[in-house]
């Protein structure tokens, strides 16, 4: 993975000093709220409803384990014993002391790590497909593509005063674990057809309360391009971008007002005088870019099949891991695991301190000291041998973190909500909790197959409920609860915003609407091959509203 | 009737005023009956937050239960109490303890 030079090192120490400098005026009271808080944002510190939050930039979601293990000291030492991954393969800490964050940014520089640009209007954390450098179906590894658009966007002096915030994702496979789509700027590494690498541009997509699905402005752009033409596209929207309205502010606003066409020759226009300028990437940058990212040794380890084969005769819980957290890597004697942070009535992507301490130990002994943070707020094991799945195994269990459901409906992605978050307008992680325990049954979840259910506690849409094939949105109405619940969403290579289904339902009912819905759908998929999405489309939503709502029709 | 709320700079955990200073729990806050009270507790808050002391000050719909405040909307319920899945944590923790 990247290691810090000495530029980067200096430049992350410099800040961690300047902003130390800041808190201690702020605390001395020496500067207000108003002139202080756009420095805390810049920072990662955000104010929320019990304390003041943390969030931690996860660079495309790679980790190496002393630094996971650094944040479950952080967690110890400074805030409650737990963390909270997000969708943005970020870590937010919902308890610490602003008199701490220095001593906690000292701690985070010391592993190479810090929370710059994980808010405010700038560039945010790139984030990447988690199986990257490891999936099988990968045409180049977008880690280092990411890493050099990190680079190219740390306080990047045009960049740092944006419209609104800007959000970038790579993907280096055509089947697309990123989101892409659902970015302002996503980018899909490719070859063509002469064997080059290059990139399909989408602009404009987002979530919130506009979704939009990105438009692809572009099938190949030359690798070397990648700055100059992103630079082209942030400049357009630097200049055009609406800044009289907070909610109208973001690029796919401007892309929807704008036409497609004309935005793209605005685009082009722009690059045309950018294109054979410094932005253009140097070949030897690129390669020692990705030297930082070359994957590790893997010897041949043929004992796995064997291994993995007697395992699953003694263990039928092995075996159902094996089947569901488990896939296939480009090396025939390896896997990728995905760690479940969605135990049954847990919260999802939360993990305790000694639970990160113990993740950090299985990496460094089996997975090459690397890990992953998926979007989908679970951690990744991107190489582990065959030969020592069934290690690894029995290691998750004793700290609770063998659940074996990646991609199953209780694999719910959920934001922190009205438990935690300022502008949350209803709870969504009990509502996560209630659903992944009606479900709990491994087998019911089995057998219902591959299903993406999102919770988002206000129209942010930070648990990206548009995108999930089963979504629900949290709002207040007269002073309670209630769940809007959205069907056909998807965040992949075919994404889509999914359709509000009709009223929306109280906390007490949204877990019976939910099953009834996937009752619907396993009374009318053609066969247990037919996924949730794949029959949403084929049959519309008449048959989920019929299930839903037809006694009230009738009633009334 | 309302109540006074902030976070407290430092750490900024949520407080309530009360007794001419700011509690960490909301049971015993200063009630506003009318709206000169609220005034003069809006007229605090301001200062407050130009003094350094809290930011994000509120004033806030409250009942009365037992002799005890309660926050009347969810939002200002979970601030006193703490997050509703973690009765572990936060005030609500404190109160049990």
């Amino acid at each position: 993975m990247y290691r810090y030079d000495e530029f980067d090192h200096d430049f992350v120490q410099a800040r961690v000093a300047e902003f130390s400098d800041q808190v201690k005026r702020r605390l001395a009271g020496e500067i207000s709220e108003d002139q202080f808080r756009p420095l805390r944002l810049m920072n990662g510190v955000y104010l929320q409803l019990h304390a003041y939050m943390l969030r931690i930039a996860v660079p495309y979601g790679t980790l190496n384990s002393g630094q996971l293990r650094m944040l479950g000291h952080i967690a110890r030492k400074y805030d409650k014993g737990y963390g909270h991954f997000t969708t943005r393969q970020n870590l937010q800490f919902h308890w610490p002391a602003l008199a701490d964050v220095p001593a906690i940014l000292a701690d985070l520089a010391s592993v190479e790590m810090h929370c710059i640009q994980t808010s405010g209007n700038c560039i945010r954390n790139v984030t990447a497909d988690h199986f990257a450098g490891a999936a099988a179906d990968e045409v180049a590894d977008p880690r280092p593509y990411a890493e050099i658009l990190r680079q190219w966007s740390s306080v990047h002096p045009e960049f740092s005063f944006l419209p609104r915030k800007f959000k970038i994702a790579v993907t280096g496979a055509e089947r697309d674990r990123a989101a892409i789509q659902a970015h302002d700027i996503g980018l899909h590494l490719k070859k063509n057809a002469a064997g080059e690498l290059g990139f399909a541009v989408y602009v404009g997509g987002g979530l919130g309360r506009t979704p939009m699905v990105a438009k692809k402005i572009r099938d190949f752009l030359p690798e070397a391009e990648l700055l100059s033409y992103c630079t082209a596209i942030l400049r357009v929207y630097n200049l055009y971008g609406r800044r009289d309205n907070k909610y109208k502010a973001r690029i796919k606003i401007l892309v929807h007002e704008t036409g497609v066409e004309e935005i793209v020759r605005q685009i082009e226009a722009e690059w045309q005088e950018l294109k054979d300028t410094e932005l253009k990437l140097p070949e030897a940058d690129i390669a020692a870019i990705n030297a930082y990212f070359a994957p590790p040794a893997l010897s041949a380890r043929p004992e796995g099949d064997a291994l993995v084969k007697q395992a699953r005769l003694d263990s039928k819980s092995f075996s159902e891991w094996l089947d569901q957290n488990v896939v296939t890597h480009r090396h025939p004697d390896y896997a990728a695991v995905t760690i479940s942070l969605k135990g049954i009535g847990e919260v999802p992507g939360d993990v305790t301190d000694s639970q990160m301490e113990a993740v950090a130990d299985i990496a460094e002994k089996y997975a090459f000291d690397e890990l992953r943070v998926s979007h989908e707020q679970n951690l990744i094991l991107p190489h582990v041998a065959r030969a020592d799945l069934k290690a690894v195994y029995d290691a998750l269990v004793e700290i609770g973190l063998s659940t074996a459901n990646s991609n199953l409906i209780s694999d719910i992605i959920s934001c922190p909500g009205l438990d935690y978050c300022a502008l949350a307008t209803a709870r969504s992680i009990p509502v996560a909790q209630e659903i992944s325990r009606r479900f709990a049954s491994l087998e019911r979840q089995r057998e219902i197959g591959e299903l993406k259910l999102k919770i988002s506690g206000c129209i942010n849409a930070c648990g990206h409920h548009h995108v999930g094939h089963i979504g629900i949105l949290g709002v207040e109405k007269k002073g309670s609860e209630l769940y809007q619940v959205t069907l056909g969403g998807s965040a992949d290579e075919n994404t889509s915003v999914g359709e509000i289904i009709g009223r929306g339902f109280s906390s007490e009912e949204i877990t019976d609407a939910i099953e009834q819905i996937v009752d619907t759908y396993l009374g009318l998929r053609l066969n247990p091959d037919e996924r949730f999405i794949d029959a949403y489309r084929r049959v519309g939503p008449a048959p989920f509203k019929e299930a839903l709502y037809a006694g009230e029709t009738k009633a009334a | 009737m309302k109540v006074l709320t902030a976070n407290r700079l430092s750490d900024g955990i949520a407080v309530w005023y009360a007794d001419g200073g700011w509690a960490e729990m909301v049971g015993h806050a200063d009630i506003a009956h009318d709206k000169a009270a609220e005034d003069r507790l809006e007229a605090i808050g301001a200062a407050a937050a130009a003094n350094n002391e809290v930011l994000d000050v509120n004033v806030i719909d409250v009942t009365v239960v037992d002799g005890l405040v309660e926050p009347v909307r969810l939002r200002e319920k979970i601030r006193a109490a703490g997050p509703t899945i973690h009765p572990d944590l936060g005030k609500q923790a404190e109160r049990a303890a």
